[in-house]
């Protein structure tokens, strides 16, 4: 479609939406921040772009650059929209660097809520008719906008790793000593601690449904207020907080708060060489790290443009598919945990999930931080006997642990009473949320990046997408369940077709990569969802401009909308099915 | 039938319960003989449940890759160090946390080993980078994980000293690497003979394989 | 136990110290063997910990079957993961509101100073800016076996103390609140208050 309007006048969109389309470049169309809205409308409506994957920005040193993906989930399979499955990619120029502004595209794609904020924090652009943009990952009141090239840390050394200091001369300082407050502080010129009061949130969405004072509802009289759970709190799979809006027990607001667990990944990445980012990636999602050490992998790779001999394709994906399992083990485990089946539930996970460690452990080193792949393969080859434990594990171990966790879990009717129907989310509400992973196919969507646009040698396995139509907290468990049988059978088929041969391209070990200038985008469908990297080269060692795309920070952009109407315990159930993991949601 | 699921899950967790005990009993007797040894449980399939690892009586056997700390090879009958100062740790470490001084002899000329050697444990990613890119496999993955102390100054920063270990140490703990690099070693050292010994003057001149690059 | 145990040989003044060296030894074996940590996970060092607590390394072995969520019933505060800026004023809190004695184990790199992302802007460089910590176990992250090593060394550090010397018997040693740091435009620690206008005066004449 949009090439014959491209042959007809030049850019596309142009007859559609006059003068949204200033420019077309390689990585995507560049459009006019005042035609933004009109132009979404079209996508969403008329093309069929009803998926806004990934939303962030891009501070060159002209202007600031907005970067949307689109992707077309609804419809996908239909024989139309396969064909052109590659993302659509947006690209807003900001030249005004002092106020950088845009509409927000909240409107149209409800899923840009939280990455707008995270964009606002992060760079200081500001979204016009965003219901509530402010500060997400860090503080009200924090100065500065963190991923701005002009802001530096108090613990800056040198725009770029290696730093000199390190050798040969050794002339390193501990890193307190070099700045003037001996601490990892700054503040500005002329603050009075004393005077400081911090800015008060305005919970603005779920205090204007506080507005109304006392509510009644038709036997008690009930009254509204705001409870606070976490960041401490056993059922929050970590430092996570939600302030929740109760009117009796009924959920009737709810806001998350993250950025308790924010480690600045994205700014550390930037300066980082591209391989220094390799075991920076296994600490985003620490349960899943072998899962995110290969999206990043794969899209340096696209970048570099580097070749993965096929021994190294099949381990990873052999890999890919036991993180799979064991953060659906965990996912599965901890939902009960919630629902207060102690810890028996999650004690059964942890056991197997030893077992995979082992093997991770036999092959890359580590248990939890495995550090395997590096571009163009992995590395080191599978030990002696590994492919044999493996193969004992997936063909006799996992199928009966399977078996028993059916027999615990799946059939336990208070689980299901208590699942049922609960966290209800159609299939276009979780499209219009940018949900992802078992979320977005529990929902009765059939969209597995492993099938939408295989990478690696997905496309050689058989398998099936798992999905449920019911779109509630049960269907989630059942989606995870059924998952790992999948991914028993992709290793079954992946061990045994294990080929030999090199797992590293020819040449020496190369600690330095030359990347040419560009972008790309490398995403794997993880046990999450799409996790995806974004990588801005401008042909120095360190990418220009690194960003996660975090499939559960987005999921939980949802969460409020699932939650409303349901008792305040359920709200932890609904968290619980979203399976979140601080290290990825706040990065 | 209502209940059914629950009386079924409730005899997992009965089964689970008696099987451990009897996985235990068979798979290791010498347990309750008084011996107590490293557990391997490499072979899945074989025990139902998982054994409990009496630490620190008992240690689960670490894989060979396993890595935590680095440490610093010297060669244990000259006790002089593998380590050249080339830096190149240094320079891929992720984190930073390793610095070296070169030293250097009476003149201020530089020579090819560290004067000082730190590596801040308490920074330390245990990612293996140093180790894998160490042109003369003279910083390895330590196995020893029972590094904890009282005090994070001075004692979590590891200098010279406390990183050194010999090559019998490294041989110990890491078998098969130890002696594929050794063969590496022994045809390197043969080649270079073969060559010396046929073209003695262009050999001297290319520089070797295993010169870092600047 | 209103009886001596008598010891021949002794110097009368050292009889009654053998008599406090047992009490001490029954007191801190007691103490060591029924501590309740407190359920506090930050960041991928509380997976391992979870790892720790599971079937196959087994905290409840040394006597810490129960992962308390409040901190008014714990008395050993596992530290495991990466502090932020943004966590660090509740989690101080949290160290205030548990019972005396307590005690502190740092897991990991980043709890024990910030770690491989120590260089970030809201990372906080080691709890121990904050809290007093007892023990550190390095790594990332430490191995379950690791930390259970790290909770030996806290028992160990425990079988050392004294009935007799111990604070929070002593009523000239009321442990004072720790102050929470406060959220400014960067964190605040207002144990550092009179140094920090200190500096801000000088840096406001250099530049006045």
């Amino acid at each position: 479609m949009t090439d014959t309007m491209m042959q007809m006048t030049g850019l596309p969109f142009s007859d559609v939406v006059p003068g949204a389309v200033t420019e077309v470049t390689k990585n995507g169309i560049v459009v006019a921040a005042d035609k933004l809205l009109p132009l979404a409308m079209h996508l969403r409506d008329r093309e069929g772009y009803d998926y806004l994957s990934m939303v962030t920005s891009v501070d060159w040193p002209q202007y600031f650059e907005v970067v949307y993906y689109l992707y077309r989930v609804g419809a996908w399979h239909s024989a139309a929209a396969a064909a052109s499955q590659e993302p659509l990619v947006l690209k807003v120029r900001l030249p005004d660097k002092a106020r950088p502004e845009l509409p927000s595209v909240c409107s149209i794609w409800p899923g840009a809520d939280l990455q707008e904020r995270e964009v606002y924090d992060m760079m200081g652009i500001r979204f016009t008719d965003h219901p509530n943009l402010r500060r997400i990952l860090l503080w009200e009141g924090f100065q500065g906008w963190p991923l701005r090239k002009d802001f530096k840390e108090p613990y800056y050394e040198e725009d770029a790793k290696p730093f000199k200091s390190r050798h040969p001369d050794g002339k390193h300082a501990w890193a307190e000593d070099r700045v003037p407050w001996k601490d990892n502080v700054t503040y500005p010129v002329g603050w009075d601690p004393d005077l400081w009061t911090q800015p008060e949130v305005q919970y603005r969405k779920i205090m204007q449904v506080d507005g109304g004072g006392n509510g009644h509802s038709s036997e008690f009289k009930t009254e509204r207020v705001l409870v606070n759970m976490g960041p401490q709190h056993p059922s929050t799979h970590g430092v996570f907080r939600m302030v929740i809006a109760v009117d009796g027990e009924n959920v009737v607001g709810l806001e998350p708060e993250i950025g308790y667990l924010h480690r600045c990944h994205e700014k550390i990445g930037e300066r980082n060489t591209y391989i220094m980012n390799i075991p920076f990636t296994d600490r985003l999602d620490y349960i899943a790290s072998m899962s995110n050490n290969f999206g990043y992998v794969l899209a340096v790779e696209k970048l570099a443009g580097i070749q993965v001999p096929e021994r190294a394709e099949y381990i990873r994906v052999i890999m890919a598919e036991l993180t799979r399992i064991i953060s659906h083990f965990i996912a599965v485990g901890f939902l009960f945990n919630d629902l207060g089946a102690y810890f028996t539930p999650a004690l059964y996970g942890l056991r197997e999930r030893e077992l995979i460690l082992d093997l991770f452990e036999a092959a890359a080193g580590s248990r939890m931080m495995c550090n395997y792949m590096r571009f163009g393969g992995v590395f080191a080859d599978l030990p002696e006997g590994w492919v044999e434990r493996a193969k004992d594990l997936v063909w006799n171990r996992l199928p009966r642990v399977m078996e028993d966790f059916e027999k615990l879990l799946a059939g336990n009717e208070i689980f299901e009473t208590r699942c049922r129907g609960l966290g209800v989310l159609t299939a276009e509400e979780a499209i219009a949320y940018s949900m992802a992973g078992p979320m977005l196919r529990a929902s009765g969507v059939p969209y597995d990046l492993r099938k939408a646009r295989p990478y690696s040698i997905y496309d050689r396995f058989d398998f099936d997408i798992c999905t449920r139509p019911e779109g509630d907290v049960w269907a989630r468990f059942r989606v995870r369940m059924d998952e790992i049988y999948q991914s028993i059978r992709i290793l079954k088929q992946a061990l045994d077709g294990l080929p030999a041969g090199p797992i590293m391209p020819p040449g020496k070990k190369q600690y330095q990569l030359r990347v040419p200038a560009g972008e790309a985008y490398g995403a794997v469908e993880g046990p999450k969802g799409e996790l995806g990297f974004y990588i801005v080269s401008d042909g120095k060692p360190n990418p220009y401009r690194y960003h996660v795309r975090a499939p559960t920070f987005i999921n939980l952009t949802s969460l409020e909308k699932m939650c409303i109407g349901h008792k305040i315990a359920d709200s932890v159930v609904i968290l619980g099915a979203i399976d979140i993991v601080l290290g990825e949601v706040d990065r | 039938m209502f209940g059914t699921g629950i009386l079924k899950g409730l005899g997992v967790t009965l089964k689970e319960f008696i099987g451990t005990y009897i996985d235990d009993i068979r798979k290791i007797p010498s347990r309750y003989a008084g011996g107590r040894h490293e557990l391997d449980q490499s072979q899945a399939s074989a025990q139902t449940g998982l054994f409990t690892v009496q630490y620190p009586e008992e240690r689960h056997k670490v894989a060979e890759r396993f890595r935590y700390i680095p440490i610093l090879i010297y060669d244990a009958e000259t006790g002089e160090d593998r380590c050249t100062a080339c830096g190149i740790c240094a320079k891929v470490c992720p984190p930073q946390c390793i610095w070296i001084v070169r030293a250097k002899d009476e003149k201020g000329k530089p020579l090819t080993k560290p004067a000082e050697f730190y590596i801040d444990t308490t920074i330390c990613m245990n990612c293996g980078f140093c180790a894998e890119f160490c042109p003369f496999d003279a910083i390895k993955m330590d196995h020893d994980y029972e590094i904890a102390a009282y005090q994070r100054m001075p004692g979590l920063i590891f200098d010279l000293q406390r990183l050194r270990v010999p090559t019998t140490y490294y041989a110990r703990i890491r078998p098969t690497d130890w002696t594929a690099e050794e063969a590496a070693r022994e045809a390197e050292k043969a080649a270079k003979a073969a060559r010396a010994a046929g073209r003695p003057a262009p050999a001297a001149a290319a520089p070797a394989e295993d010169q870092p690059k600047r | 136990m209103s009886e001596k145990p008598e010891i021949p040989g002794l110097p009368d003044d050292l009889q009654r110290n053998v008599f406090l060296t047992t009490l001490d030894a029954i007191y801190n074996w007691g103490r060591v063997k029924s501590m309740w940590p407190m359920a506090f996970g930050l960041a991928c060092c509380a997976i391992e910990f979870m790892a720790m607590m599971a079937s196959r390394f087994d905290l409840s072995r040394f006597g810490m079957e129960i992962i308390r969520a409040s901190p008014r019933q714990a008395d050993l505060m596992f530290v495991s993961g990466t502090v932020t800026k943004k966590m660090v004023p509740n989690i101080v809190r949290l160290y205030n509101q548990m019972a005396e004695p307590k005690y502190v184990l740092a897991v990991g790199a980043c709890a024990t100073s910030g770690g491989p992302f120590k260089e970030g802007y809201n990372v906080v460089s080691g709890i121990d800016k904050f809290i007093p910590v007892d023990v550190y176990v390095p790594g990332c992250p430490p191995t379950p076996e690791a930390i259970l090593y790290g909770v030996m060394r806290i028992h160990d550090a425990v079988m050392k103390q004294s009935v007799k010397s111990v604070p929070w018997y002593r009523r000239d040693q009321r442990n004072e609140a720790v102050p929470v740091p406060v959220l400014g435009p960067d964190l605040y620690n207002p144990k550092d208050r009179e140094a920090l206008k200190r500096m801000l005066r000088e840096a406001g004449a250099d530049l006045g």
